[in-house]
């Protein structure tokens, strides 16, 4: 194996992350308490910088480094500019939530910024071995930020909970991973993809593989019947953790769906189609419907979260271009509209008070008519109703379905949607029309207010304007 | 080119809204009048839509055209034809009586208020110009939106149940209609809805589109057995959301069904045909009578605008069988162009009967018909209207009501006696229900004390009420302009659904 220096500038982004999270792990011990709003600064400044550093190394075409282990293309570099902005944005959210909890300290942003690297390498992959390693740092770094305030006793146990059957699922993979490994010879993407085309596809072990492959993504992405750690862990980590975990890895989430079956095992489609339609049903089925008997905002959003999974799910089994676009479009979007959601979860929590019952969203309209304004579009948005982006997100998916005679699969979905929009339009019931129960003024920084602004706001800008960022998946996909 | 009219009729409502709504609740009166000067200013910005009409042409008119979302060929795409233009100034011109009736009634977030019914008029002009299948959905989504919080934040005692029932129907119905549009987009590559006219489609095929259609319409409209929602939003709703949803949203179901279902699935139509004229007939007969039961006056009225639009639907599907009696295009034109002045009648007349439900509620707080009872001794002016609006609403010969009904009765009869029979006994049953209610509420002794203390109708009360008076009579002696301006696009309507797509 050669080294050559030049393999170094795709990765130029990994490397800059890593250099952040270095840099931020040693600054951080010669802080005192006070201070730590410099290890903050330096994690934020970092993420923008990276947004231009992916930019700067950005081409057109596919690179392929590091013997074919790593790739750059058009939709790595989206969905890396789309977790970098997301976790600024998830960061920027939690910054007072955790000084209230005495939790603002140096180690979250190591191990946020861990997890982000994790990410970009699994956004990256090129390869069954490079796709596990980033998958196992992305979740190292999540189960110890879910057990980061270490006095919570539902903290602990969601992390335990998230752990044990996060090392399930990854050992799942794995046995799949070296069953494909046994029956191609190969770990690399694109010599699976050609061991496919020459040796066919009858072969057991190969299937067998891609059915503990597809097991193991379906528990990190979190669809149903392998969805149980994810209301336990929304529910049980702290508010500014389950909003880092509901957004960013989401979309890393579908790159390893996008890498994993795609690229990888592109050839199989025809058995693996069938397996992501009863994932993608029962997802939207039992997500939408047991979300409707939550109490517990961050219970509803895990359930909600497992419905959107399956509309992802939809996109990818249609099998085209247009339906991984429509998909990437529907990951960046529900990425967003998490961070909105939770975001305003926080807004309302302050210390001794999480804010995490649906009750305690009564009146909201009346306590703060603007961010009650930017939950509305936010739950509408979730709801698919236009004239919000998550409409356009539903209707590409769709779109993409009926094109390829799944008709009635397009059905299954809306009509889940609509039970769907029962349990969004109760939260808008409680904002507006209850009577406030909590007269205690809403409070926080200046950048958390405009930022979760722009964020609601930009549900409405981008449902009237999608043309662009549809574009941009459309062209990342290719 | 010359001034985007329908972009102005859209946008000027919906940014006047936001306006409105920035302008906030500290100065109320600001907000009314913005309101009011927004809403004015649209209605007469429409007007030119029917001054500068072709009446002569069948063609789309005032079209504006650009692309929205190219990967996808979604277009910003415009355009009003003798259907459509009529309802857009209906939806204007309503508007401006509901901000002025929710002038003095709204002490609880006003400009809210304001805001919330000036951008439903936009949106609601944007569905009845939208000729792309996408522009079109978004509209028709966008309305739930404002209505929802209309219903849920100024409406009644169980005002959360209604406006939850009415956002799941609608929304029930009509993410169906959107996997059709979605499917007929792959078949014609296009989301233009006057190419889907023309695109070829099989029976099965179009029998599903129909279906998908008649959920999203049905609702809408609302037809029996999909009605219940209505009587609900009605009773719950204050008195300008009533307005808003009798008036105008009810005919966006009605416009549908022409603008959608019959040209895109002629054949479907054909062969479904009895379903709808058999729902429609059990609408009139039936919901009749049960607005005869009625005991709250909105109810009574939501029951009555469910019978009244069993007419509209009977209208526009009597179509396929008069075509099969020898040939006769003339007859098949009278039924649907009595359906859609029945729409616009039914807008001016449900809208005035739920102002003067509107008007005594504000002052008695009641809605029962018990609670009421000789409001004329103390009410004459008021009183007048009352029963003025009555008649019209029982189909009168010189109000509005008749014209509608009657061409469609005229028509029916040249498809199928009977159903003309059954259509006509709403004369009778339409009669009963609102002339009773009328003479419960506002004939006989005072039969309380609240009633006798009631002041009759102010200037503002009176202007409305006038207003609406007057154009019932104007298109009640004299339908002739109206039924000009939708003709060509009518009989262009009735030879493409004639022609078979198999």
């Amino acid at each position: 194996m050669q080294f050559d220096a030049s393999n170094l500038i795709p990765v130029l982004p990994e490397l800059f992350i890593l250099g952040v999270a270095c840099l931020v792990l040693v600054v951080d011990l010669y802080l005192k308490d006070e201070q730590r709003i410099i290890s903050y600064g330096l994690a934020q400044v970092g993420l923008l910088l990276a947004v231009f550093v992916t930019l700067g190394v950005s081409q057109a075409g596919t690179q392929i480094v590091f013997d074919g282990s790593y790739v750059r293309d058009g939709m790595s570099d989206v969905l890396k500019v789309a977790i970098y902005l997301v976790t600024f944005v998830a960061f920027l959210y939690s910054k007072d939530y955790l000084k209230e909890r005495n939790l603002f300290q140096g180690e979250y942003y190591v191990l946020g910024l861990f997890a982000v690297l994790g990410m970009m390498i699994m956004v990256s992959a090129n390869s069954f071995l490079t796709i596990y390693l980033g998958l196992e740092l992305l979740s190292l770094s999540l189960y110890a930020l879910v057990a980061f305030d270490r006095d919570s006793k539902t903290g602990s146990e969601a992390a335990m909970k998230y752990f044990v059957l996060g090392a399930i699922a990854s050992g799942m993979l794995l046995y799949g991973i070296s069953m494909i490994y046994g029956a191609t010879g190969s770990i690399g993407f694109q010599e699976v993809a050609a061991a496919l085309t020459t040796t066919g596809m009858d072969n057991t072990v190969l299937v067998f593989g891609l059915v503990f492959v597809v097991i193991g993504l379906a528990f990190k992405l979190g669809a149903v019947p392998f969805h149980m750690w994810m209301p336990d862990v929304y529910h049980g980590a702290p508010t500014s953790v389950t909003l880092f975990i509901g957004s960013a890895p989401k979309i890393a989430a579908f790159a390893l769906a996008m890498r994993l079956l795609v690229d990888g095992l592109g050839n199989l489609h025809a058995d693996w189609q069938g397996m992501l339609v009863i994932l993608a049903i029962l997802s939207m089925a039992l997500g939408n419907i047991i979300a409707v008997a939550q109490t517990n905002i961050k219970r509803m959003l895990a359930y909600s979260t497992i419905s959107h999974v399956g509309f992802i799910l939809l996109g990818i089994l249609a099998g085209t271009n247009e339906g991984y676009a429509a998909s990437m479009f529907y990951t960046i979007v529900y990425a967003m509209m998490a961070t909105g959601g939770f975001g305003i979860i926080i807004l309302l929590s302050r210390q001794g008070f999480e804010a995490d019952e649906l009750d305690d969203y009564k009146g909201l309209h009346e306590r703060s008519p603007w961010f009650a304004a930017m939950m509305l579009l936010l739950m509408f948005s979730m709801a698919g109703v236009p004239p919000t982006v998550g409409f356009w997100a539903k209707l590409f998916v769709l779109d993409s379905i009926v094109s390829v005679d799944l008709t009635w699969l397009a059905l299954v979905g809306v009509f889940f949607s609509i039970i769907g929009a029962f349990y969004y339009i109760r939260i808008v019931k409680l904002m507006y029309f209850d009577k406030p129960e909590d007269s205690a003024p809403l409070e926080a920084a200046a950048d958390m207010q405009i930022v979760l602004s722009i964020n609601g706001v930009s549900m409405l800008v981008l449902g009237l304007f999608p043309a662009t960022l549809l574009a941009i998946c459309v062209r990342a996909i290719g | 080119m010359s001034m985007p009219i329908l972009s102005l009729s859209i946008w000027i409502p919906i940014i006047g809204g936001l306006l409105v709504l920035a302008s906030g609740d500290r100065s109320p009166n600001n907000a009314r009048w913005l309101a009011l000067g927004v809403s004015i200013l649209t209605f007469l910005v429409s007007l030119g839509l029917w001054t500068g009409f072709d009446v002569s042409t069948a063609q789309m008119q005032f079209v504006e055209r650009m692309p929205w979302i190219p990967t996808f060929n979604v277009e910003y795409y415009l355009g009003v034809d003798g259907i459509s233009m009529p309802l857009i100034i209906l939806t204007t011109f309503i508007t401006i009586f509901v901000v002025i009736a929710g002038w003095e009634v709204i002490q609880y977030k006003p400009a809210m208020y304001m805001a919330a019914f000036l951008i439903m008029e936009g949106v609601m002009v944007g569905v009845f110009a939208a000729l792309d299948a996408m522009l079109f959905y978004v509209f028709w989504e966008a309305m739930l939106i404002p209505m929802f919080l209309i219903i849920g934040v100024w409406g009644g005692p169980n005002r959360v149940y209604a406006t939850i029932k009415f956002f799941l129907y609608t929304f029930f119905g009509s993410v169906f209609m959107l996997v059709a549009l979605i499917y007929m987009y792959f078949q014609s590559g296009s989301m233009e809805i006057l190419e889907f006219h023309g695109l070829k489609l099989g029976l099965t095929e179009q029998i599903l589109i129909f279906i998908a259609f008649l959920m999203a319409f049905a609702v809408k409209v609302p037809m029996w057995p999909v009605h219940t929602w209505l009587p609900d939003a009605h009773v719950e709703a204050p008195t300008g959301g009533s307005v808003i949803l009798a008036a105008i949203m009810l005919k966006i179901g009605g416009y549908g069904f022409l603008r959608f279902s019959l040209p895109i699935t002629p054949d479907a139509s054909q062969s479904l045909d009895w379903l709808i004229i058999a729902m429609s007939l059990i609408a009139v007969v039936y919901i009749g009578f049960v607005a005869l039961v009625q005991q709250d006056m909105k109810k009574l009225i939501a029951y009555s605008s469910i019978a009244h639009m069993g007419f509209v639907t009977l209208g526009f599907f009597i179509v396929f069988q008069i075509a099969a009696n020898p040939a006769n295009t003339g007859g098949a034109v009278l039924g649907m162009e009595g359906g859609m002045v029945q729409m616009v009648s039914h807008g001016f007349i449900s809208g005035a009967m739920f102002l003067c439900v509107g008007v005594l509620y504000d002052r008695v707080h009641s809605r029962n018909i018990s609670d009421y009872g000789g409001v004329i001794h103390t009410m004459p002016i008021f009183g007048a209207f009352m029963v003025f609006f009555g008649m019209s609403n029982a189909g009168l010969p010189g109000t509005s009501g008749f014209v509608g009904e009657f061409m469609v009765i005229l028509a029916s009869f040249r498809a199928d006696f009977w159903y003309a029979f059954l259509a006509a006994t709403t004369l009778i049953v339409g009669a009963a229900y609102t002339l009773w209610m009328v003479k419960r509420v506002v004939f006989g002794e005072v039969t309380s004390d609240k009633v006798g203390a009631l002041e009759d109708v102010n200037k503002r009360e009176l202007l409305v009420l006038g207003s609406l008076a007057v154009a019932v009579l104007l298109l009640g002696l004299w339908p002739a302009p109206l039924v000009e301006v939708m003709d060509a696009s009518i009989v262009n309507l009735v030879q493409h659904v004639s022609v078979t797509k198999l």
